[in-house]
């Protein structure tokens, strides 16, 4: 059986990737940041998944306002690193895992979520800057990734509580995959920001710690959160905390936190990053 | 015709993109993601009048293009992920729109983000 073990949530700001691609993360402005990162990558090395199922949000690189999938799933053998006008980031390119990610496609939709299923989709920072933060600069990402695309530019993205129960049937798919693997979920985005109009630079860092302290032991509470209290609180970007409760609910119901780190600013935007490791018995067994 | 209405319409300095939205400005932001393609980019900076000329865009939203502005663009219809391919060409940060849509230098707006970014509007 296939056990998702870990779950990391974390920010995913294009400026940390550019300050990682540019060697900055001791320059002042960064150490900060980069010195609550140290921590969490050797964590990541020791934990050293085989698979990351990742749930991000493109940012009009894959997906333009033609086709706005709510939930897409990538089952190719890899993803080209997309253009977002800066030409590709200088990354590793991501393999996927196309035999699982089937298996979740299908176990999923017949779950009742109905997941667009993607062959081509190159994949931007709302992916890349995860792996970076976690693996800073390998010459090969060593995970396979299976990247989960969720909508949150379109209003409105799918509820707190609709991605919760996605974590969890993405948890029952993968008790279905008689495999012995460790698979991590990540859940990306957030913190609290807003990056346009007259409000931009929002930050609410009451609201983010809240969240980081009810993530982990009480995690149906944010569920009652409505995604237009999000938009109020966190920020008009800030509702991409939605996708951090696939991870959470992909994890049982009882878990440990390992690492956690908050920081602001990082480019426009609350920085926040979490990581925990699921200590529910049926996992233990 | 009705609308219903809308429970974040109060939240200030903010332009959710809903699908009235979208509507307004779909030709705007598909020109902005045109950007994504190095060749259009090419062509973008040899001719920016002549590359909007391929677009469907209103006068307004032309202008709002042209002049840089970034608060018309999102009035217009524009999303800030893609109105901000044009920042991405003009060699611009996002604290430096950032800035632009409300009324502060780029060195001020930093600074409000290291100081804890922005708590009132």
């Amino acid at each position: 059986m296939a056990e998702i073990r870990f779950g990391v949530a974390t920010s995913h700001v294009p400026a940390i990737g550019a300050a990682i691609d540019r060697g900055k993360e001791e320059e002042p402005y960064w150490a900060p940041l980069f010195q609550g990162y140290e921590g969490a990558r050797k964590w990541m090395a020791d934990a050293n998944p085989d698979v990351i199922i990742l749930a991000y949000n493109d940012h009009a690189s894959a997906f333009d306002l033609d086709l706005i999938p709510t939930y897409a799933i990538g089952v190719a053998s890899e993803f080209p690193i997309a253009d977002e006008g800066y030409g590709p980031r200088d990354v590793p390119i991501v393999e996927g895992y196309p035999e699982l990610a089937w298996h979740l496609a299908e176990s999923l939709i017949l779950d009742e979520f109905d997941m667009t299923i993607c062959n081509y989709m190159p994949v931007d920072h709302g992916l890349t800057v995860p792996l970076s933060i976690m693996y800073d600069k390998p010459e090969k990402w060593p995970a396979r990734v299976i990247p989960l695309a969720v909508n949150v530019i379109q209003y409105p993205p799918p509820t707190p509580r609709r991605c919760f129960n996605l974590g969890k049937a993405i948890r029952r798919a993968l008790k279905n995959w008689d495999e012995d693997i460790t698979v991590a979920v990540f859940g990306t985005g957030g913190m609290s920001h807003q990056l346009q109009g007259e409000r931009a630079g929002w930050v609410n860092t009451p609201f983010d710690t809240d969240y980081l302290n009810r993530l982990g032991e009480d995690p149906e509470s944010l569920l009652e959160i409505s995604h237009i209290d999000l938009l109020r609180d966190a920020g008009s970007e800030g509702i991409e905390l939605v996708m951090w409760l696939i991870m959470r609910g992909a994890l049982g119901g009882s878990v440990r936190e390992v690492h956690r780190h908050y920081h602001v600013p990082a480019s426009n935007t609350a920085a926040g990053l979490i990581i925990f490791e699921d200590t529910t018995a049926d996992v233990l067994l | 015709m009705t609308t219903s209405k809308k429970p974040y319409a109060d939240i200030p300095g903010t332009y959710v993109f809903d699908g009235e939205h979208h509507r307004k400005g779909y030709a705007l932001n598909m020109m902005c993601m045109s950007l994504n393609d190095p060749a259009n980019r090419e062509k973008f900076r040899e001719d920016e009048e002549a590359y909007l000329d391929r677009w469907d865009l209103t006068a307004e939203q032309r202008k709002a293009v042209l002049d840089r502005d970034w608060l018309g663009m999102l009035r217009l219809g524009g999303n800030i992920y893609y109105t901000f391919k044009i920042a991405i060409f003009d060699g611009l940060s996002m604290q430096a729109v950032g800035g632009m849509m409300s009324g502060v230098t780029e060195e001020e707006f930093r600074q409000m983000m290291i100081d804890g970014g922005r708590n009132t509007i």
